[in-house]
């Protein structure tokens, strides 16, 4: 995109019906570090790239919990992110104190979504550079959301957001119709392979990553670094057996194999057409 | 306008004029509400009267009343506390299903927003003088619980207000079992409610009952309960104790 005299403001429409400040603020979820979620009918789960500046510092928290039976993970502007998980975390726990029961998932994403949109008509506000994953349980079932900038808010079986997201997304479409009966193992498994999709040959540690697992009976929690390399080993060596105890069939998705990604990269963007919906 | 006004902020409830902003006393009440889980659901029973303190001055007044698509409120204390909370639990239910989603809310959550609102009043020294019992089935999970004009509020298999507390538990902590049949609720929850016309003054003889079931809702035609007063120890009162009355 380039710059133009109808993007200063998020309140200035373009000729062609565009609010450029809002797909900027698209744009920065783009830049940031990718974030993937995947569900199943009882289990949903949230992978992301967790890159540190430096050998010194700690990696940004991107994956949050919301309550017990919903987390977020987001990439762009973390600390936007951060901001919108208090306020999520807020009206989780304002439901339940007041009904005794989980806020559904559904409800939370349109107040999301309609404060996000609150920022995209206001000349003194800014749109939130973020985009989050909303992975939630609800009595209807398992629920995986994204939530845009723009203020608007799609459910997916499986999706990816941030850079090289679309390598990800490649793989997770060829896969998808198998996760609504897969078991909570290979979900993680399958989320693990697409983060590695996403980091173009670097060997996948569990020290760049994180997982996190929400579903029936399981309440949502960031998966912790053994568990997670004890995975990672499970499938990244082909042919070999039995993973440690914790996995059961790891021996099946070590069969799997590794399947090269020749997806094409890179942050897409679609001259002409507004990319409201992503 | 007094400009050379209390001392007392506004909002106070201090003093005698802020006496006419918060509830001091009930003036129209109901009596006793009596329920009970069984088998498909909840049964609940309430009589049709609304005291004016001693006088029986309203014989058709509809006590319970359905919430939403799952859930049964009764009331005992005050009647226009009652619609109060009723229509805050209409504007609830409306909003509810303005989301038209799916969700909608159970009995449990409607119990837990009412004990809100009663604690909330209560702690503002304004309470709605009422005694509450909300029973309601939701994807097959039957749920009986009660709330107080003090917030007290728990669940239980059977529960009651008011006198029904003192005359009508007992006989259903004795005689109350899992999976009644619909026509064994009946028949104990009419053995409460007739000893609640014996002995309750405020109680009259002309009572519904009402069953919510995973179905939905359904409410009698008012109906009044066999009577006996042929006991012989009323014959003569005066028997045991000359000068009684």
């Amino acid at each position: 995109m380039f710059r133009n005299q109808y993007d200063t403001d998020v309140t200035t429409w373009s000729p062609a019906g565009r609010l450029f400040q809002v797909e900027y603020a698209m744009e920065a979820v783009k830049q940031g570090s990718a974030a993937i979620g995947l569900r199943s009918k009882t289990h949903i789960v949230l992978g992301c790239v967790n890159k540190a500046n430096s050998e010194l510092s700690s990696h940004q928290k991107k994956i949050f919990k919301v309550d017990d039976h919903i987390g977020v993970a987001i990439a762009g502007l973390t600390a936007d992110g951060r901001v919108l998980s208090r306020y999520m975390r807020n009206e989780c726990i304002n439901y339940s104190f007041t009904y005794e029961s989980p806020l559904p998932v559904g409800r939370l994403v349109v107040q999301l979504a309609d404060k996000a949109q609150v920022c995209t008509q206001r000349s003194w506000k800014r749109p939130y550079g973020v985009g989050l994953l909303v992975a939630g349980l609800d009595e209807s079932g398992a629920h995986l959301y994204y939530n845009c900038p723009s203020g608007n808010y799609f459910e997916y079986q499986a999706f990816a957001i941030g850079s090289r997201s679309q390598a990800a997304k490649t793989y997770l479409e060829r896969r998808f119709k198998n996760f609504s009966d897969s078991s909570r193992d290979n979900l993680v498994k399958d989320a693990l392979m697409a983060i590695r999709e996403t980091l173009q040959g670097e060997t996948l540690k569990s020290s760049i990553c994180t997982v996190a697992v929400v579903g029936v009976g399981e309440p949502f929690h960031i998966l912790d670094q053994e568990t997670v390399q004890q995975m990672i080993d499970a499938f990244e060596i082909v042919g070999e057996q039995e993973g440690p105890a914790a996995e059961p069939d790891a021996a099946a998705a070590a069969a799997a194999g590794q399947e090269a990604a020749a997806a094409d990269q890179g942050g897409s963007t679609e001259e002409g057409v507004a990319p409201m919906d992503i | 306008m007094n400009f050379m006004a209390s001392k007392q902020p506004e909002n106070s409830l201090l003093g005698p004029e802020a006496d006419s902003q918060r509830t001091l006393y009930p003036y129209v009440t109901g009596t006793s509400v009596v329920a009970l889980k069984y088998k498909d659901g909840i049964l609940m029973a309430a009589d049709m009267g609304g005291s004016y303190g001693s006088t029986l001055r309203y014989k058709s007044v509809e006590r319970m009343k359905p919430i939403g698509k799952h859930s049964l409120l009764g009331a005992s204390g005050e009647i226009s506390d009652f619609q109060e909370i009723l229509r805050y639990l209409d504007e609830l239910i409306l909003y509810d299903n303005m989301w038209d989603d799916g969700n909608s809310l159970g009995p449990k959550e409607v119990h837990n927003y009412l004990t809100r609102v009663m604690y909330n009043r209560r702690n503002k020294f304004n309470p709605l003088w009422n005694s509450l019992v909300l029973g309601g089935v939701k994807n097959g999970q039957k749920y009986l619980g009660t709330v107080s004009m003090i917030g007290v509020n728990f669940e239980d298999n059977h529960v009651a207000t008011g006198f029904g507390n003192h005359l009508a538990r007992p006989i259903l902590r004795q005689e109350w079992h899992e999976n009644l049949s619909y026509e064994d609720g009946v028949r104990l929850l009419e053995k409460c409610m007739r000893v609640l016309l014996y002995r309750d003054r405020s109680a009259i003889n002309k009572l519904q009952i009402a069953k919510i079931t995973e179905e939905g809702m359904t409410i009698s035609q008012p109906y009044s309960l066999k009577t006996y007063w042929e006991f012989s120890a009323f014959a003569n009162p005066a028997q045991g104790a000359v000068g009684t009355w």
